[in-house]
């Protein structure tokens, strides 16, 4: 009786411990941030800059080394290079951001359903993303541009779909193991439904690993989209995108590398900038601080 | 009296925390002779793992050493690691809590064990599988032949824990360390693994630290027990003197907190109110203080170093002994 | 007499393993009384954390009944057995896994009152700090933090809490404190004897270790391999067991005094594997008294009297 009382008002951790939790994320992680901001709003905000058009061609201009005018030059057509690279980054951005979400989307849900109730859902659901890993992405991306068109919505759609298979897998596999954690069970011998427990117990645990998942696929999908559009599977042109202009520049690599190397550096500098951001948030995943 | 295998000189272990440094080990005198046991025994979080680790110079990178270990004369923390290496084995051994973790589940028993006996005996491949199977038979494993092919998975909790008993025995050494051996198992094969290292130790005249949370344990299979509190030694003293007479509040709290087999259903028991002090929060007095029933304000102040104040031959670190 | 609160007939629990069924509960009857506490002990992997997961309906019984005050259960639908839960409810082995890692005390402790469809955040708040206060924490300190920030024997307590909220009247504890150290465990069962007098709670008290289900039992039932051994009042089984898995169990316990030598030979083994239980009396292989009849034929649990069951051919006591 009068034991448990003793524990009483010492109620929960240490009173020192660090206010939150909060763990610092060091420079790394802002310097990533504050670049993908950059781009970003640069990105966001390209009407409002002080740009010259980024299709409007100068054709005494070209391949022009930087001036007041043209602060990173312009390209083989005489384009101004500042103004594409942004509004290339409209394009890479988008794509890059809206395919994975496709993914994390369904991915996400699927991943959790065939994890929660196992059985025939599970094995089909493990069965259609065998499938559509087996399938050739490149030809799908054909296929896709080829029947429908090129166009900015085909290019997400293609590589978003691309995209589920992974995100299934990890969203499952958080989930298989959770579900056999002892707070799901406990929420099922509370009379939880299915719903709330996916809800409630599964998904804030799922969210946060997804979320990491979800940043790398981002700069996965800035390469991807790069890729296709250097082989004139993207967007169609003259709108820029960093894989078209990469592709572009590469014709006049020995006249003029930076033409090819600009975009690339960006390109390097905003995926390496996710991939960090999202290490840091998986870091973060873990609730627990720095255990012993 | 003979020289101590093992002699522990005010050893302390630190960590750093996202909450400040941490003192796991705060000041710690240990000896072992050849052939003895000693029980060290405290509740999760007391230092007596980080104190085994540090024996076993098998601390986390981060954490920091001060102090002597001195096993035959030579000081661990100070030896090179190639030499510590070849002292890991025929000198120094040790047995895990969780056999799971402890045997690499991709290989087979016999690959664990006969490795063993190649890298530290030089036993050629043929000696040391017929060395492992009658280690395997030693340890009580019916069938050690066939038992070498199998991989931990397909052993039982016990049976593994024999296996990693024969593996740490494989190369006779001369102190064992047996951090928590039967805490993943159940009773029935506790005793059996508890009266397997009893023997062993004998037979081979080993030294044995037995660490454990459980007094039962240590009562009667150990020579000498020291009780961990808040990462010191609070009470040391021979096993039978220490159960007749025990000095320190915190070691009796802790006897009494076990349920008995002989007292009556629905008997309230004895609990040791409150939780551990935090240990990056070390108290100017004694740790133990704040639960203790007997506490006054020089036990706030202070803390009572670890003395024997009337050449008992057991050692207290209290102000108001029993 | 009145009928028991529990009473589970005949339950049958299987697995499927690798294409083998497993027993892992096979054909065991007990009851609880009602404002008993019934101690279940075996050694893990006898099948005592399937029966109570079973009662509950966690894991489909593959046969027999499970009557919970009249209603038998393995025959109500989901809805009809999620509206039962709250008067059933559950303690694990684990208290920091059983707490969801991102919810905040107050809202774990808050779940089932949610689940039952408690609207009134006001009324559900009043009911949180009550049973916080009840079961030893400050609901100022604890209520805004997560589980981690908290030890081992105060997330048990938050189980406990969470289990009590909608005063349930059979909480079936799961090893509720073999994860906990010594000092910390006898808090805790002083706080479930507590409990049970202040919410006129009756307890299927699930654990391996004898001395722990001494302490708080009114009867105890013994499993080996999915059957039961011996059930009986806790004083009588303890003073003299009738079968021999029973004595063998309590002379392992390791006593706390240097005086006492451990017994000096402890029958060598381990249960055998539950996909092939041996013949007949599935002890018969760790017996010291097994013959030829244990072999053949399987002991069957019988009434020797005084409220107690042994199934053993060669009892050790006919008390």
């Amino acid at each position: 009786m009068a034991a448990p009382k003793g524990a009483a008002p010492k109620g929960a951790a240490p009173k020192g411990a660090a206010p939150n939790g909060r763990r610092r994320l060091g420079p790394l992680f802002i310097v990533a941030l504050g670049w993908i901001a950059l781009i970003a709003l640069a990105a966001i905000f390209a009407n409002l800059l002080p740009l010259p058009s980024p299709t409007d061609m100068d054709l005494l201009g070209k391949r022009a080394l930087p001036d007041a005018e043209h602060w990173l030059g312009n390209d083989q057509l005489g384009r101004d290079m500042l103004s594409r690279l942004i509004y290339g980054a409209r394009i890479s951005l988008t794509v890059g951001l809206l395919a994975p979400v496709i993914g994390v989307l369904v991915g996400g849900c699927l991943g959790m359903l065939a994890g929660y109730f196992r059985g025939p859902l599970e094995t089909l659901t493990v069965g259609g993303v065998d499938v559509l890993l087996a399938f050739p992405p490149l030809v799908f991306a054909l296929a896709v541009t080829t029947y429908l068109g090129q166009s900015v919505l085909n290019l997400t759609l293609v590589i978003g779909i691309l995209g589920i298979p992974a995100f299934t897998r990890v969203s499952r596999a958080v989930t298989l193991s959770l579900t056999e954690r002892e707070f799901v069970v406990a929420a099922r011998a509370l009379g939880a439904t299915d719903a709330r427990i996916l809800l409630r117990e599964i998904l804030p645990n799922v969210a946060l690993p997804l979320l990491a998942f979800f940043l790398l696929g981002v700069a996965v999908t800035i390469v991807v989209e790069g890729a296709l559009s250097f082989l004139g599977l993207g967007v169609p042109p003259p709108a820029p995108s960093w894989g078209s202009m990469i592709g572009e520049g590469r014709e006049s690599l020995d006249l003029a590398p930076w033409l090819a190397f600009l975009p690339a550096g960006v390109m390097f500098a905003t995926v390496l900038a996710f991939n960090v951001v999202g290490d840091s948030l998986r870091a973060l995943t873990d609730p627990r601080p720095g255990a012993l | 009296m003979s020289e101590p295998l093992l002699s522990i000189e005010n050893v302390a272990v630190e960590l750093p925390t996202p909450r400040g440094l941490l003192r796991a080990v705060d000041g710690v005198d240990l000896k072992v002779e050849a052939g003895r046991t000693l029980g060290v025994v405290g509740e999760s979080g007391c230092g007596k793992t980080m104190l085994s680790r540090a024996i076993l110079q098998l601390l986390p990178k981060r954490a920091a050493l001060t102090g002597r270990v001195m096993l035959g004369g030579r000081d661990l923390a100070r030896l090179p690691a190639e030499a510590l290496r070849k002292l890991r084995g025929p000198e120094l051994a040790v047995v895990f809590q969780d056999p799971m973790t402890s045997l690499n589940p991709v290989l087979t028993i016999g690959t664990q064990i006969v490795e063993t006996l190649q890298v530290h005996l030089g036993l050629s491949s043929i000696a040391a599988t017929k060395r492992g199977a009658e280690l395997l038979a030693a340890v009580g494993i019916p069938a050690p032949e066939q038992r070498l092919r199998q991989y931990p998975h397909q052993l039982s909790g016990g049976m593994r824990q024999r296996v990693a008993i024969a593996i740490a025995l494989s190369c006779e050494p001369k102190l064992l360390i047996a951090d928590e051996p039967t805490t993943a198992l159940d009773v029935t094969v506790q005793a059996q693994i508890l009266d397997l290292l009893a023997r062993e130790q004998q037979r081979r005249q080993m030294a044995m630290i037995l660490i454990t949370h459980d007094l039962g344990v240590v009562a009667g299979r150990t020579d000498e027990v020291a009780v961990m509190y808040a990462g010191r030694v609070v009470e040391r003293a021979p096993t039978r003197q220490l159960f007749a007479r025990m000095r320190m509040p915190y070691t009796e709290a802790l006897l009494a907190a076990i349920p008995k087999l002989d007292t009556p259903p629905h008997t309230p028991l004895p609990a040791i109110a409150g939780r551990p002090p935090d240990p990056t929060r070390p108290l100017p007095g004694c740790s133990f203080a704040p639960r203790c029933r007997y506490a006054d304000d020089a036990c706030e102040a202070a803390k009572p170093p670890l003395a024997d104040p009337e050449k008992a031959g057991g050692l207290y670190a209290c102000w108001h002994p029993l | 007499m009145s009928a028991p609160l529990l009473s589970v007939e005949n339950l049958t629990v299987e697995y499927a393993v690798g294409g083998r069924s497993l027993f892992a509960v096979s054909d065991v009857s007990l009851h609880v009384d009602r404002g008993e506490t019934l101690g279940l002990v075996g050694e893990s992997g006898c099948g005592k954390s399937t029966l109570g997961r079973a009662v509950l309906q966690l894991r489909k019984p593959t046969g027999g009944k499970v009557l919970f005050d009249g209603t038998e259960l393995t025959t109500l639908d989901a809805a009809a057995m999620r509206r039962m839960r709250k008067r059933l409810q559950l303690i694990f082995q684990d208290p920091i896994a059983s707490l969801n890692p991102r919810r905040r005390i107050g809202d774990i402790i808050a779940e089932p009152l949610i689940i039952v469809g408690v609207t009134d955040k006001a009324k559900r708040d009043a009911k949180v700090r009550e049973v916080m206060t009840a079961v030893g924490l400050d609901p100022d300190v604890a209520m805004d933090r997560l589980p981690h920030e908290f030890s081992g024997g105060q997330c048990q307590r938050i189980c406990i809490a969470r289990a009590l909220i909608l005063e349930p009247e059979l909480v079936i504890c799961d090893e509720p404190v073999s994860a906990l150290d010594v000092s910390i465990r006898a808090q805790i069962l002083n706080l479930l004897e507590e409990m049970k007098r202040r919410y006129g709670l009756t307890l299927l008290f699930i654990a391996h270790d004898l001395a722990v289900v001494k302490a708080v039992s009114d009867r105890i039932a013994v499993m080996y391999l999915g059957k039961l051994c011996e059930v009986g009042p806790t004083e009588t089984v303890f003073a003299r067991p009738a079968h021999p898995y029973t004595a063998l169990l309590l002379e392992a316990i390791p006593v706390p005094d240097p005086t006492v030598r451990p017994m000096a030979n402890i029958p060598i083994g381990e249960p055998p594997s539950p996909l092939a239980p041996p013949s007949g009396c599935r002890f018969r292989t760790r017996c010291p008294r097994a013959d030829a009849q244990c072999a053949a034929q399987v002991p069957e649990l019988r009434d020797t009297g005084g409220g107690r069951f042994a199934a053993c051919h060669h009892p050790l006591t006919n008390a």
